[in-house]
C-alpha cells in the first residue's frame, strides 16, 4: 500500500513509456508540418535566389516571357491589392463596429451577419472568380456600358476594377474577424468610464474603443492584403493578362499579376526548362511579398495582444 | 454596447451646450446607421454570390437551347459507347461530370490522410506536451503555412513534389493525385491545426486537475478524458479541412496533370472540379452548354462547402455550449 502511494507522485515527475511514445509522435508530427514550411520556403529561396536582381525586379519580360523581368506583375499586384485594400479595409472595419459596437445583445441581424460573414471565408476561391465574372463583368459592367458608352464593352470586361472588388469581397472576412477580435479584447472599462464622464457614443467609439483597437485593425489590413496578393484563381477571369506591354493606367485596364504570372509560366509555357529561373525568381518575389507582411501582421498581434493581457 | 443609443444622446445633451447636442445626436445617429447598413455589405455578398452563380446554372435545368445538346440527367449517366467521360470539347460534347468529383474526391482524401494525422497530433503536442517557451513559437510558425499563397504550394508540388512521389512510388503519370493530395496536405494543415487546438485548449482545466488528481498518468488524461471531450472540435477540423480541400483550386491545377480519367488509381492524372473550371471557363464562349455546365459545377461547389462549413461550425459550437467555455 505505501509502496503503491509513493508511486503516485513517481509517475507525476518521471514518465512512463505510453507518455513518452505519446510525446515523442506528436513532437515529431509538429516537426513534419514545421519541415513542411521549411522545405517550401527552402526550396523557393534556394532557387530563386540567384535571379532576384535589379534588371528583375524592373523591367518588362521579354522574348516570350523567357528573359527580363517582372515589373509589370509586380505593379499589378500593388495596383490590385490596393485597390482592393481601399473597399475592404473600411467596410470591414465599419461591419466590425457594428458587431462589436452597436448591434444590442441577441441582435438577429447582427448574427445573420456573423453567419454570413463565416460562410463567406469559407467560400471556394474559384468560385469568386465565377461571382466576378457573372455579376460584375456580365451585370454591372455590361449595364454601365449600356447606359454610358452606348454598349461599347469598356466595363463589360475584365479590368482591375473588378478583380480588385472581387478580391475585396473574399478578403472582407479577414478584417472583420481580426478587427473584432481587437474591439472585443478592450476592456470595458474604459467604454464605461468615457461614457461616464459624458462621451457620447460615437465619441466613445471613435476616441477611446478604436485608438485601443488599433493593432488589430493593421493586422487585419494586412493579413487582407497578403491574402489579396497571392490569390490567383478569382482574378483569372476577372482582370488578369497573360502579357501586357502597357501598365495599367484605368480602372478598366487589365493588368499583370505575380501570382497568374507564375501559373502562366508553370503551365502556358512551351519550354519550362527556360523559363523555370524566371518562374522561381517570380514565386520568390510573391512569397516575400506575401510572407513579409504575414510576419509583420504576426508580430504586431502578439505585441497587442500582450499589451492588453 | 452599454447603455442604449437613447440615454447616451440623453447624456451628451445634459453635458453640452445646445449646438453640440444638435450635432452630436446627428453624428450618433449617422454613424450608427452608417455602420449597420455597411454591415449588410456581407450578407448582400453572400446572397448575391448565390444568385449570380446560380443565374449562370439554372439554364442546365431550364432552357431548351441547352436541353438540344445536354439533358440534365447525362452529367451524371454515361454516355454509350463512350461511358462516364468529360470531354466538353469534341464532335460530340460529354458533360459526364462524375469523373471531375471522383478527381475531387481522390485527391481530397490523400490530403486528409496525411493531414489529419500529422495536425491533430501536433494540436495535441502543442496544447498537452509542449515546453511552455516553445509553444508560443510553435503556433504562429504554423499560422504562417497558411500565409503561404495556394500558387506558390502548387508551383512546389510542380516542380519538387512531384518528382518526389515520382522516385518514392514510381508512378505512370509525373502529375497524378498523389502529388495533388501531398500539395493540398500543406494547405489544409494549417486549417486542420487550429481548429483542433482550438477544441483542446476549450476543455476546461478542471477536466485536467481532477483526472491528475485521481492519478492519472499524462497518456491517460490525453486519451481518456481530454481527447473524448474535444473529439467533436477535432471532427470538426477534420470536416473544415474537408471543405477547404474541395474548393482549393491553384494547388490541383499546378500537380494533378488535369486528365479527367475515371478510376481509382492514385498513380494516374486526375482532373478535379475546380481545375475544371479554372482552365476552360477562360476559354469558353458566354452563354453556351459548357459555360453553363461550369457555372453548374460552381454551384455545386459552392452549396457543398457552404453546407459542410455550416456543419463544422454548429459542431464547434455545440461542443463549446456543453463545455461550458468561450462564446
Amino acid at each position: 500500500m505505501t509502496a503503491t502511494a509513493g508511486a503516485v507522485p513517481r509517475l507525476g515527475r518521471r514518465p512512463n513509456i505510453a507518455d513518452r511514445t505519446l510525446t515523442g509522435l506528436t513532437a515529431a508530427a509538429t516537426l513534419i508540418i514545421l519541415a513542411m514550411l521549411g522545405v517550401v520556403l527552402g526550396d523557393v529561396i534556394v532557387g530563386g535566389w540567384g535571379i532576384l536582381s535589379w534588371e528583375f525586379i524592373s523591367a518588362a519580360p521579354r522574348d516570350g516571357m523567357t528573359k527580363g523581368g517582372i515589373f509589370p506583375a509586380i505593379f499589378g499586384t500593388v495596383a490590385l491589392t490596393l485597390l482592393m485594400t481601399i473597399v475592404a479595409v473600411p467596410a470591414g472595419v465599419a461591419t466590425a463596429i457594428y458587431l462589436a459596437e452597436y448591434a444590442p445583445p441577441n441582435s438577429r441581424l447582427a448574427r445573420i451577419v456573423q453567419v454570413c460573414i463565416a460562410n463567406l471565408a469559407g467560400v471556394p476561391s474559384i468560385v469568386f472568380g465565377l461571382f466576378g465574372l457573372g455579376f460584375f463583368i456580365a451585370t454591372v459592367g455590361r449595364a454601365i456600358d449600356v447606359a454610358a458608352f452606348a454598349g461599347q464593352p469598356t466595363y463589360g470586361k475584365p479590368s482591375l476594377i473588378w478583380a480588385a472588388l472581387t478580391l475585396s469581397i473574399l478578403t472582407l472576412p479577414v478584417v472583420v474577424v481580426s478587427t473584432e477580435e481587437a474591439l472585443y479584447a478592450v476592456p470595458r472599462e474604459l467604454r464605461d468610464g468615457s461614457l461616464a464622464l459624458g462621451a457620447t457614443k460615437f465619441q466613445t467609439v471613435t476616441r477611446v474603443v478604436l485608438p485601443q483597437a488599433v493593432g488589430g485593425i493593421l493586422t487585419g489590413g494586412i493579413l487582407a492584403v497578403s491574402r489579396g496578393a497571392g490569390e490567383v484563381a478569382p482574378i483569372m477571369f476577372t482582370g488578369a493578362a497573360y502579357f501586357l506591354p502597357y501598365l495599367p493606367t484605368h480602372l478598366n485596364d487589365q493588368f499583370m499579376n505575380l501570382g497568374y504570372h507564375v501559373y502562366v509560366l508553370a503551365t502556358q509555357s512551351p519550354d519550362v526548362d527556360r523559363t523555370k529561373p524566371l518562374l522561381y525568381g517570380t514565386v520568390l518575389v510573391l512569397l516575400l511579398l506575401t510572407f513579409l507582411l504575414n510576419i509583420v501582421a504576426i508580430v504586431i498581434r502578439a505585441r497587442f495582444r500582450r499589451r492588453l493581457a | 454596447m452599454t447603455g442604449s443609443a437613447m440615454s447616451d444622446s440623453a447624456l451628451a445633451k445634459q453635458g453640452a451646450g445646445r449646438g453640440l447636442a444638435y450635432q452630436s445626436r446627428w453624428l450618433e445617429r449617422g454613424a450608427e446607421a452608417i455602420v449597420k447598413l455597411v454591415s449588410l455589405a456581407s450578407v448582400a455578398s453572400v446572397v448575391l454570390i448565390l444568385i449570380f452563380v446560380g443565374k449562370e446554372a439554372l439554364p442546365i435545368l431550364t432552357s431548351p437551347e441547352v436541353h438540344k445538346e445536354l439533358n440534365p440527367a447525362q452529367l451524371f449517366l454515361p454516355y454509350p459507347g463512350a461511358g462516364a467521360m468529360w470531354q466538353p470539347v469534341s464532335d460530340v460534347p460529354k458533360y459526364n461530370i462524375i469523373p471531375l468529383f471522383v478527381g475531387t474526391l481522390k485527391v481530397t482524401v490523400v490530403a486528409l490522410v496525411v493531414a489529419v494525422p500529422l495536425s491533430v497530433a501536433s494540436a495535441i503536442y502543442v496544447c498537452e506536451f509542449a515546453p511552455r517557451s516553445l509553444r508560443e513559437y510553435i503556433k504562429p510558425v504554423i499560422e504562417l503555412l497558411a500565409g503561404i499563397p495556394s500558387v506558390v504550394i502548387g508551383f512546389f508540388a510542380l516542380i519538387v513534389l512531384a518528382t518526389w512521389v515520382q522516385r518514392i512510388f514510381g508512378a505512370e503519370h509525373r502529375l497524378n493525385a498523389l502529388v495533388a493530395g501531398f500539395g493540398l496536405a500543406f494547405a489544409i494543415c494549417p486549417v486542420i491545426f487550429s481548429v483542433s487546438e482550438d477544441a483542446l485548449r476549450a476543455v476546461p482545466s478542471s477536466y485536467r486537475t481532477a483526472a491528475v488528481a485521481l492519478g492519472s498518468t499524462p497518456s491517460q488524461t490525453l486519451l481518456r478524458v481530454i481527447l473524448p471531450a474535444a473529439l467533436p472540435g477535432i471532427a470538426a477540423s477534420v470536416v473544415l479541412g474537408f471543405g477547404r480541400a474541395i474548393g482549393e483550386t491553384m494547388i490541383v491545377v499546378l500537380a494533378s496533370g488535369n486528365a479527367a480519367l475515371l478510376d481509382a488509381s492514385l498513380g494516374h492524372s486526375t482532373r478535379t472540379v475546380t481545375a475544371t473550371i479554372a482552365q476552360e471557363l477562360g476559354e469558353v464562349v458566354v452563354g453556351s452548354t459548357h459555360y453553363h455546365v461550369l457555372f453548374a459545377l460552381g454551384a455545386l461547389l459552392f452549396l457543398s462547402t457552404l453546407v459542410v462549413n455550416i456543419a463544422g461550425e454548429r459542431i464547434v459550437f455545440g461542443m463549446r455550449r456543453r463545455l461550458g467555455g468561450g462564446p
